[in-house]
């Protein structure tokens, strides 16, 4: 359940954002989730959830919209494009779980489909990040 | 928004002490100095942590005689595995110790999502063991972990100096606060690193023997309590309140 670890960082980050920018209270933090993180999104939602009941303040009324990132890998030796659902195919559940934690060994546990390099690209899908804020001064 | 980042201070804030073990040089004992002051630490009844940075060759595990743990326990994060009382951090937990080709946007990633998502909960220390140079994992602490300091490791040799005293340079620009220089590997006695670590106006804190039965402690935490290379190590210790 380290999905409860990112959720905390969304909402750390929110809170830190709006202090920035002088809001009084945040109406609405719409995040964004690389595919890659294979969130369990009912998880993730139920911490947001618990952490916005137990800290209330800014985030007193949130409303939080999740959007997944698609993932694309990009080959940098043969240029070749694939996505998570191709990678998903030729990963055991260890390898696939291990990749939920941390995206990036991806590189440890697939290479690209086409040549077998290593040395690809994750152009998208990883991460968790906040596209936009709302809030009122 | 990146928003993994916001959150390490808060996962670091019960933390007393954060030591960042690092070198300039490659192969000059960091791993060493690195687990064996967490046993150090340990065996005096602190609460301690280890965190190997080194993700293209992790070897703390090595030293500890870490296997097939299997994935840490997750519990609103996850839960750093205590090995011989430590609390362990790795990315060999999620590589299988297979080859790692990352580059450096995926190292910084890696190093956000760990600190981000681990919790070390209330330590006296935490050792950070870091990988050679001065690239992305040194400055991913310095930009991350405001409130590490640095122990820095050499050898007595010309080669590895050159390239530590770039680290120390780059430190002392930054103003990060760094305990000092400690000498791993010395054959004969020689002043040359002490007088050189003085020229930049920073502590030497004393030099380790070679130590020839090193390599029998390997993987056997119990062992390496009682090493040479450990009884050095104290001495230095003591000398900076350790």
């Amino acid at each position: 359940m380290h999905e409860w670890a990112l959720a905390e960082s969304i909402l750390v980050a929110a809170v830190e954002a709006a202090e920035k920018e002088k809001l009084k209270t945040i109406i609405e933090i719409k995040i964004s989730i690389g595919e890659l993180q294979q969130i369990e999104q009912d998880i993730f939602e139920f911490a947001l959830g618990e952490i916005i009941k137990s800290q209330g303040g800014k985030l007193k009324n949130v409303k939080t919209i999740i959007e997944t990132e698609k993932s694309t890998l990009k080959c940098k030796n043969c240029e070749h494009t694939w996505d998570f659902s191709d990678m998903k195919k030729k990963l055991n559940e260890d390898e696939s779980e291990a990749i939920h934690f941390i995206p990036e060994v991806a590189f440890v546990h697939t290479r690209c489909p086409k040549c077998g390099s290593p040395d690809f690209e994750i152009m998208s899908g990883r991460g968790v990040s906040i596209i936009s804020i709302r809030g009122e001064r | 928004m990146e928003a993994r980042v916001s959150v390490i201070e808060k996962r670091l804030k019960n933390i007393k002490r954060i030591i960042s073990v690092a070198s300039g040089k490659g192969g000059v004992g960091k791993s060493l100095v690195a687990s064996s002051l967490a046993l150090n630490l340990a065996n005096k009844g602190y609460n301690v942590g280890l965190f190997d940075l080194d993700l293209y060759g992790p070897s703390s595990h090595v030293i500890l005689g870490v296997k097939g743990q299997g994935f840490p326990e997750e519990e609103k994060g996850i839960i750093p595995p205590k090995v011989h009382g430590i609390g362990f951090m790795s990315v060999v937990y999620f590589t299988e110790d297979k080859p790692s080709p990352f580059r450096g946007i995926d190292v910084s990633n890696i190093i956000i999502e760990l600190l981000a998502i681990t919790q070390w909960g209330s330590l006296d220390y935490l050792v950070i063991d870091m990988p050679p140079g001065i690239g992305d994992e040194t400055l991913d602490v310095i930009r991350l972990i405001k409130k590490s300091e640095f122990l820095v490791v050499s050898t007595p040799s010309k080669v590895a100096l050159a390239a530590v005293s770039k680290l120390l340079k780059l430190l002392k620009e930054l103003k990060i606060p760094i305990i000092g220089v400690l000498e791993n590997m010395a054959m004969t006695k020689s002043s040359f690193i002490q007088n050189e670590v003085g020229k930049l106006g920073l502590p030497y804190l004393g030099s380790i023997s070679f130590d020839k039965n090193l390599e029998e402690s390997i993987g056997k935490p119990d062992r390496l309590l009682d090493a040479d290379f450990m009884k050095d190590l104290d001495k230095i210790l003591e000398g900076i309140n350790l």
